[in-house]
């Protein structure tokens, strides 16, 4: 794992192009993302925000440009790179016919943990007495939860996190953005798309990256 | 924090995961094996119930099933995990792809694999197979099928965020089956004849090996393409 | 390597180049095929086993051995484009795909109609044919899951992994026909040994065979341009082009 000071460079985005079905999504999209950043990519939807979120966690191959990590390309350094990297997408990552203990035992031993208690992780968000459950009989929102109880143990410095609450009640949003400040200010980044407002997170800590939807 | 997670940790918690899953869906052992047998016996069916007719054409009918039976079960390899995410924790896990790769090929083969080859024995005999033969087509079987496995992975892998993924697979990986096909029935017909099969058996170990060693990077490439 | 390749991969260098070297191509392609097609088609020796029948070889032979040495081109191009990333080479790749398939499928028409005057029979599983069988179904899988794939950026990456794949692959299913196969012709040109053929009829063989690889260069740069335009219609270059098309 590598010691990362406040305001220095995690990521940095050079000249990004990418093309999907002969459509230019963005064209040149450059910036920087330093240790202690909480950054929203923002725009309407086709905009390429998910596009964006896959491409920064080597995913998917911009058209032209690169990602590089500490200084270095993303696709050459992948190994050090998924050790300090939490994807959480789209699709949350839980099999429906696993238990919710069963899922978070997967995700976490998958990423390279052994020293958990999966019970004391599952309380954390509020999944208590649903461990032997299967995922497929638990309501959208626990099934999220089971996903995001990933980020209770972790110890990567890069978030990226697509559309985190949705299915999230109110508390639940709260305790997630007192966790992303938490993780910001011991030295790590969140980049996250939401369509919900944040009420803990302001604008004072939040960056925000614009994309446009753009028609050729 | 620790991560402490040896690889051999890693593709044991995968394979597990793998069949437990399946043992909790029993349905998707049994039809790939179900299609293996009504194929076979489809045959004496199609082609008169002679005994001479039937051990000449044996070898050759429970392979040719035994492959369509292993791309029929391949579809599905991938797409659970494409559909719920979980494939994309895989491709950005620590761990070397080629090793999870491996870990759920082998999970299939376990599954698909070794059933087929357990209930062989069965079907040869209702297609007379020569009595000779029993042994060479059981260690064919062990040696061919992973590799079918291995090569229809390619396939699949590279297919599996198609939405009409089915017909194109038969295309992509069949022509990929035929050396196994040709060593493998020509060792059960030689063993019939009573002769020396252990050339070819030697030839099925060694595209085996080859398979393991290349083949779990094709599917790697292969699942970074189909995810982008 | 990598600078030298990458002064060609710039869409619109790589649209021009092809541009000169097409007429070239062309020239030769015709002069070739012309030359030895009407050499080895009227003035030929007749064969004293086979008789006239056997001229099909002046265009049986150079479409089979184009069509390995085509899809021997098309992994190429792939592998520079998996490896280095260069996009150009992956639209080259997808060029070539659909003229080896037809190379093939002519070198498999032309040894079936050859085939029933020597074997008295349309098709025998012989080594050769099977293998040219299979290599146009390798064809077909890499023609079709380019067209699976609605993003052309990503059907090229999967196409090139399956030709890599299949090349691999070629030399032992290549070599497990052979073996299955006791039909076996033993083959007629030898680079190595003394040629068995009279050399009235190497000559516009030999002609043909390199007429046939200039005709297949000459296509590909034709849909080699057609694939640069098509991938890079949003370019101002490609418009450009197509506004100066349109005042002619």
């Amino acid at each position: 794992m590598t010691i990362t000071t406040p305001s220095q460079v995690l990521l940095s985005a050079n000249e990004l192009t990418c093309i999907r079905e002969e459509r230019i999504l963005f064209d040149e999209l450059s910036f920087n993302i330093n240790a202690g950043d909480i950054v929203q990519i923002e725009g309407p939807n086709g905009a390429g925000k998910t596009s964006l979120l896959r491409i920064i966690a080597g995913l998917s191959r911009p058209y032209a440009g690169e990602v590089e990590y500490l200084g270095e390309n993303i696709t050459r350094c992948r190994d050090e790179f998924n050790h300090d990297l939490l994807y959480f997408g789209h699709l949350a990552g839980v099999k429906s016919e696993l238990t919710a203990e069963e899922n978070l035992n997967f995700n976490l031993r998958i990423s390279g943990y052994d020293d958990f208690d999966t019970t004391k992780l599952l309380a954390k968000v509020n999944l208590t007495g649903f461990e032997e459950a299967l995922a497929g009989h638990l309501s959208a929102g626990q099934h999220r939860r089971t996903a995001l109880a990933r980020l209770q143990h972790t110890d990567c410095k890069i978030w990226i996190l697509d559309e985190p609450f949705t299915a999230i009640d109110k508390k639940g949003v709260e305790e997630l953005e007192h966790l992303f400040i938490a993780h910001a200010q011991s030295g790590g980044c969140v980049i996250l798309t939401t369509h919900q407002d944040m009420s803990i997170i302001n604008n004072d800590i939040l960056r925000k990256v614009t994309l446009d939807y753009r028609f050729v | 924090m620790k991560r402490g997670i040896s690889y051999t940790a890693a593709f044991m918690t995968l394979l597990q995961r793998d069949l437990r899953i399946a043992i909790r869906h029993r349905g998707d052992i049994f039809n790939p094996l179900l299609f293996f047998i009504l194929v076979v016996t489809l045959f004496p069916l199609g082609i008169g119930p002679e005994p001479q007719v039937l051990t000449r054409v044996a070898p050759g009918i429970i392979w040719v099933a035994a492959l369509l039976a292993s791309m029929l079960s391949l579809e599905r390899l991938f797409k659970a995990d494409f559909s719920d995410g979980t494939l994309e924790q895989m491709l950005l896990s620590p761990q070397p792809l080629s090793l999870l790769v491996l870990a759920k090929v082998l999970a299939h083969w376990i599954l698909t694999g070794v059933p087929l080859i357990l209930v062989a024995p069965l079907l040869a005999v209702l297609l007379h197979l020569d009595s000779n033969s029993y042994g060479a087509l059981m260690a064919t079987l062990a040696l061919g099928t992973p590799v079918l496995s291995l090569l229809g992975a390619i396939g699949v892998a590279l297919t599996v965020g198609l939405r009409k993924g089915g017909v194109l697979l038969s295309l992509l990986i069949l022509p990929l089956y035929i050396p196994v096909l040709i060593f493998a029935t020509s060792a059960i017909d030689a063993a019939g004849l009573n002769l020396a099969y252990d050339g070819q058996l030697a030839i099925l170990a060694a595209m085996l090996v080859g398979s393991l060693i290349l083949a779990p990077f094709a599917i790697g490439a292969s699942l970074r393409v189909s995810t982008n | 390597m990598w600078k030298w390749l990458h002064s060609y991969a710039d869409p619109e260098r790589a649209y021009k180049l092809s541009g000169t070297l097409l007429p070239w191509f062309s020239i030769l392609a015709i002069l070739l095929v012309g030359t030895g097609s009407i050499w080895g088609l009227l003035f030929a020796p007749t064969d004293y086993q086979q008789g006239d029948s056997y001229r099909i070889i002046f265009i049986h032979v150079p479409a089979a051995s184009m069509s390995m040495a085509a899809y021997m081109g098309m992994a190429v191009a792939s592998f520079i484009g998996l490896v280095w990333q260069i996009k150009s080479a992956d639209w080259a790749a997808a060029a070539i795909a659909p003229i080896g398939a037809v190379i093939t499928f002519i070198a498999l028409l032309t040894g079936a109609a050859w085939g029933k005057p020597m074997w008295g029979t349309w098709w025998v599983w012989d080594a050769r044919l099977t293998s040219e069988l299979v290599l146009l179904f390798l064809y077909l899988g890499v023609i079709s899951l380019y067209a699976s794939f609605e993003d052309k950026v990503l059907a090229a990456r999967a196409a090139g992994i399956l030709a890599i794949v299949g090349v691999i692959n070629i030399p032992i299913i290549k070599y497990s026909v052979d073996w299955w196969s006791s039909l076996h012709q033993p083959s007629t040109i030898k680079i190595t040994e003394k040629s068995t053929m009279s050399t009235d009829m190497l000559y516009p063989l030999l002609i043909n065979i390199f007429g046939f690889g200039m005709m297949i260069g000459a296509i590909t740069l034709i849909r080699y341009r057609a694939e640069i335009l098509a991938r890079n219609g949003m370019r101002p270059w490609v418009r450009e082009l197509a506004k100066a098309e349109e005042a002619k």
